[in-house]
């Protein structure tokens, strides 16, 4: 395959991944900071390069609903969004995940307002946890746009059939340009293969069917029970798909990345971009002997619980990196998830949380080495002074 | 009804065939069934027009008693009866 790295954001690189896919329909409404994917991606739909029927439509919630009539047709459908765009869409986000439809849908993590904010942090996804929709998370743009395509697979596997969103940091990624080694198209064609819906679609006269009627006391648990045995499906299915996109394109995707593990003492877990700085002090601290480790998860749904548990495991003490509060008073989203995780694993490392870049705010290496200081601290004099802590507010 | 377990139903609450309302057996919605002395009835119909779920059985422009598999026990029938020969009682649980 020829190696073709071009400099491109990671909106760009996503809408490249959405060109070589060519899904047949994409709904979409611009909102920072996806927008330069949905206006990248109708240039390449107004330049005749894709055969994508285009809907603008005047809002996500429009965009959404278009996207569930176009999927429940047998159509392969995307849209993408970001923070009040995904909000906006709510109602139908659960929608597309009960009516069991795999639409693929990049979201730029965005702070939700208010007050009002266009820069990152999670909270945009983090509330669409529950919604059934599967959710990986991307370090690099690169990335983004790799997840893109192994997404399709996923979503449109016969024993997951769930939409998925391919998150990435937004601005901090998303407007970044990196060198992106760009796959072959016909190698990304090839990849996702033919779109073969697993169900019975609304276009095929001859077997009409009912997408969407009411559901009541009767049927509507059975239904919510075929999503969670769909997202159990999911984990052991995914790292199939994985390995087949890794030996594709000669990458390593994995569902959770462990840097440098083997022998670490502390370590950090921490989504998206912020793993790039931290890995950057990880080294640093390794230089100067200090057994530092990292822990990066892809997948938050389904929860990796496993791979949680094998990585932190090795470790004395972890701490949890959330980029959004769930104003529970008791930790992040992402702390608690790995909390209740690691309740049943026979070595139990201490945990630790800290709320950090909420509306965009920096995190720079000193703050991820100050993270590092504070558990070595801990593992010295076995005092935590704060189960809960934050990085860069002023008190 | 006959209720299927999650693993032998068609996901995503899809319905694989047209025109299967009339097998959505709504009659265990009642807390009340109506119940006809016929003694009394004058076959005026009435119950027939008014009843919003179609279930006044009708044979030879005689109402001919209830079909309990749709009847969800509103009570329209015996408030509109005008010889009161329908008589709404508790269902048996």
């Amino acid at each position: 395959m020829n190696k073709k790295i071009i400099p491109l954001t990671g909106d760009q690189a996503v809408a490249e991944a959405m060109r070589q896919i060519e899904p047949d329909v994409v709904a979409a409404y611009p909102i920072t900071p996806q927008t330069e994917i949905v206006m990248t991606f109708s240039q390449f739909v107004a330049d005749g390069r894709v055969k994508t029927e285009m809907i603008p439509v005047e809002s996500e919630h429009s965009a959404m609903s278009a996207c569930v009539g176009s999927a429940a047709a047998g159509a392969r459908t995307m849209t993408a969004t970001s923070a009040n765009g995904l909000a906006l869409m709510w109602e139908i986000v659960y929608i597309a995940a009960s009516m069991r439809l795999p639409i693929v849908m990049p979201v730029v993590n965005r702070a939700l307002s208010g007050p009002i904010n266009i820069h990152c942090d999670h909270s945009d996804t983090m509330g669409a946890r529950d919604s059934g929709w599967i959710q990986i998370y991307a370090e690099s743009g690169r990335e983004a746009y790799e997840h893109a395509i192994l997404a399709v697979r996923i979503a449109e596997h016969s024993g997951i059939n769930l939409p998925v969103m391919v998150c990435q940091d937004g601005f901090i990624t998303s407007h970044s340009v990196e060198g992106v080694e760009l796959f072959d198209d016909a190698a990304v064609k090839k990849f996702i293969g033919e779109y073969k819906p697993n169900m019975t679609t609304l276009l095929d006269v001859d077997n009409p069917v009912t997408y969407g009627p009411i559901d009541l006391q009767d049927f509507y648990f059975e239904h919510k029970r075929q999503q969670t045995e769909a997202m159990k499906n999911a984990i052991d299915i995914i790292p199939g798909i994985m390995n087949e996109f890794n030996k594709a394109f000669s990458r390593d995707l994995k569902i959770v990345e462990e840097y440098m593990m083997d022998d670490a003492e502390a370590s950090i877990v921490v989504f998206s971009s912020t793993a790039g700085t931290a890995k950057f002090v990880v080294d640093s601290l390794r230089a100067k002997g200090v057994k530092a480790g990292l822990v990066r998860p892809c997948l938050f749904r389904p929860f990796p619980k496993e791979y949680i548990i094998k990585a932190l495991s090795k470790v004395k003490i972890a701490a949890v990196l959330d980029r959004a509060d769930s104003f529970s008073g008791c930790g992040g989203p992402v702390f608690s998830e790995i909390r209740s995780a690691m309740y049943e694993a026979k070595q139990k490392p201490e945990l630790i949380n800290y709320i950090f870049g909420l509306g965009g705010r920096d995190i720079f290496p000193n703050d991820i080495e100050a993270v590092y200081k504070d558990m070595s601290g801990i593992l010295k004099t076995g005092k935590i002074s704060n189960r809960v802590n934050y990085i860069g507010v002023r008190e | 009804m006959s209720a299927k377990g999650w693993k032998d139903i068609p996901i995503g609450g899809m319905i694989d065939k047209a025109g299967s309302a009339k097998e959505y057996k709504t009659g265990a919605w009642r807390a009340f069934k109506p119940v006809i002395d016929k003694k009394k009835c004058i076959n005026c119909l009435q119950c027939w027009i008014y009843c919003p779920d179609s279930s006044i059985i009708v044979k030879d422009q005689k109402m001919e008693g209830f079909d309990y598999d749709h009847c969800k026990g509103c009570g329209i029938c015996a408030s509109i009866c005008p010889a009161k020969c329908i008589k709404m009682e508790q269902e048996q649980a």
